[in-house]
């Protein structure tokens, strides 16, 4: 393709090309598989070679070493993650995570929906945890129109998130299992995961991608008998727990081959900026919602565990531990439930009732206006950064003024914790490399969003 | 957000004007702030803010980090084209467990060479972010280690988060993949 034909492509916002000439053109003709085929450009394809900073030991004989290519397609890479792993012998020496195989360019159309249809952008990003995904959002957009959600809408999205740490920690416990060989683990993880997102799908309407919490507060009220739902999960789950640490802890197989595997210490953990269950079982007592409390999480009393070691095991634990804790919330959240609206009285953010707007004309035109234009948000910027399952879930969030966000961020926390690989995987065993990955339960609709 | 960032109040002393200058209320930012007399301090809805200039950038990253800020979380960029006189602002989330504090670092870089200094040296966490705004926005660290791309293939041409980048049909990636196999 020549340069003619490329700049008289015609693109939806600006002509490549013509507004900014010295950019190069942007257009689509890159993606074609590159035609170079010199010796150094099959061997970056083919991932022969290992491209980053690390200085590599001299005395080691190079003729044993060998660059092995776990992925994208791997199992038990949870995904589409690709490893390139210098081995030399049966230990691994070097690991470089190659990531992007699920980009869908999500920030990019985050600018292009409008903050009324921005939620469900973002659920889509982290599908295990959905919630935390549209919390950081609505938190940031409500930042900048500077709304307070009222009390019930607060208790109502603590109360699914929390679930919604259960599920997504249920499923990293599952395939954590499955891909150490506790193949029954993974049958009973997802099947109380199930019950959960039972729940999620009679209140909000779907078992994933929820859209439900919104800016200003959520979707609808919590369905009439929610409190027996919760209430059947709050029985059931405990007693399951149980039954898990009688299945894995005293399981010798388990215990060691998740003893002493994947160690990170907090130093490294708190350079390479990794957050959630992952920085906690290096000892550092670090949650966002005891630190920074959103959405009035600080009335709930709850603990955060702490793991010794930094090794899969203490994550495994933590993420025991955590659901146990987010159940004591979910009991709390029930009994205090407050009574009132579920979403802010801000018409310019809410849709009026459904009643209203059969007998005001004022509430069908604003019902029209909010889903068609939107509502503007006031210029500014702001981070909102929530604890998700998986670490700190940022939104940074960027308003011109208008009805859609000027740049919308998101700030994952299995990206970030993607680096944490080449630290916990270095001179360890090739076969503890799937427990360790597991154990950083990496989504990667996170990572690459 | 355009006209009033960056610019601190003005109060006139006798008939000269003098800028004074806005300052943190909280001791940990205060004593940063006070090294730098080029960076501008701000609270933007509630969250501190430090503009700094470009040729700083790194510097202050240091002393920030000296100051307590041992985590990196974010390195992100905005694109203002064509309505900053300088085209990107490269964004960076700091936070001290230590002080349970936050602050955001903000610089800007101009379309022609947009090139800062990377923070990896200072924090290593900073090395995925800021491929990713190399891959998304064309901001070049200067001193990182690995600046490649990360979430787009190695050969895309342009950067997709970039204003001029159109949002549009793409044709099916893998076309002509029997070439090569």
């Amino acid at each position: 393709m020549t340069d003619d034909t490329k700049s008289t492509q015609t693109l939806d916002v600006w002509v490549a090309g013509t507004e900014e000439p010295e950019l190069a053109p942007t257009d689509e003709g890159a993606q074609e598989i590159s035609t170079d085929e010199s010796e150094t450009r099959l061997d970056e394809q083919f991932g022969r070679v290992v491209e980053d900073d690390y200085v590599f030991d001299d005395d080691a004989d190079p003729e044993e070493r060998m660059i092995l290519n776990m992925g994208p397609q791997h199992p038990s890479t949870h995904g589409v993650l690709r490893l390139q792993i210098e081995l030399e012998g049966e230990i691994i020496r070097r690991t470089k995570p190659i990531i992007g195989y699920l980009h869908t360019g999500m920030e990019k159309t985050g600018e292009q929906l409008n903050f009324s249809q921005g939620g469900t952008n973002v659920t889509r990003m982290d599908y295990l945890s959905p919630f935390h995904n549209e919390l950081a959002f609505s938190l940031a957009v409500e930042r900048l129109l500077g709304i307070e959600v009222p009390p019930r809408a607060a208790a109502i999205r603590v109360l699914m998130t929390e679930l919604n740490r259960c599920s997504s920690h249920l499923v990293a416990l599952a395939t954590n299992g499955m891909d150490i060989g506790a193949v029954s683990m993974m049958i009973y993880g997802f099947r109380e995961r199930e019950q959960i997102l039972a729940f999620f799908e009679k209140t909000t309407g779907l078992r994933m991608n929820h859209n439900y919490i919104r800016p200003g507060g959520v979707a609808a009220d919590l369905p009439p008998g929610w409190k027996d739902d919760v209430d059947a999960i709050l029985d059931e789950l405990p007693r399951r727990i149980q039954q898990y640490d009688d299945l894995l802890e005293n399981n010798p197989i388990w215990v060691g081959r998740t003893r002493g595997v994947g160690v990170i210490s907090a130093e490294e953990a708190i350079a390479y900026g990794i957050t959630g269950p992952t920085l906690r079982s290096a000892g550092v007592d670090w949650d966002l919602r005891k630190a920074f409390p959103y959405s009035g999480i600080e009335q709930y009393e709850f603990e955060v565990p702490v793991g010794v070691h930094g090794d899969v095991y203490d994550r495994y634990r933590i993420r025991i531990v955590e659901i146990e804790q987010s159940l004591r919330i979910i009991e709390q959240v029930m009994d205090s439930m407050p009574k009132g609206d579920y979403r802010v009285d801000d018409r310019k953010v809410t849709p009026p009732p459904r009643a209203r707007i059969d007998e005001s004309m004022e509430a069908l035109i604003h019902h029209f206006k909010l889903f068609t234009e939107g509502y503007k948000v006031p210029p500014g910027e702001t981070y909102v950064a929530v604890e998700s399952p998986r670490g700190e879930l940022g939104c940074y969030l960027v308003s011109d003024g208008g009805a859609k966000p000027y740049r919308m961020h998101t700030r994952a926390p299995s990206f970030s914790n993607l680096q944490a690989l080449p630290i916990t995987m270095a001179d360890s065993l090739m076969a503890d490399t799937v427990a360790t990955i597991a154990s950083l339960d990496p989504v990667m609709g996170d990572v690459d969003r | 957000m355009t006209d009033e960032h960056g610019s601190p109040e003005a109060g006139t002393v006798g008939e000269a004007v003098v800028v004074e200058r806005l300052m943190p209320d909280n001791p940990v930012l205060r004593g940063l702030f006070e090294g730098f007399d080029d960076v501008a301090w701000e609270l933007s809805i509630g969250q501190d803010v430090a503009r700094v200039p470009r040729a700083r950038w790194f510097e202050f990253g240091s002393a920030a980090k000296e100051a307590g800020f041992e985590v990196c979380v974010d390195v992100t960029a905005v694109d203002w084209m064509r309505q900053r006189p300088e085209r990107f602002e490269v964004v960076a989330n700091l936070l001290s467990m230590r002080h349970r504090l936050r602050l955001r670092m903000i610089t800007t870089a101009p379309r022609q060479e947009p090139a800062v200094a990377s923070l990896v040296p200072i924090w290593p966490g900073a090395n995925f972010p800021e491929r990713e705004a190399f891959d998304m926005l064309g901001i070049v660290f200067e001193g990182h280690p690995d600046l490649t791309r990360i979430l787009m293939p190695d050969e895309w041409e342009g950067h997709p988060l970039r204003k001029d980048f159109g949002v549009g049909s793409v044709p099916v990636q893998f076309k002509e993949s029997h070439k090569v196999s």
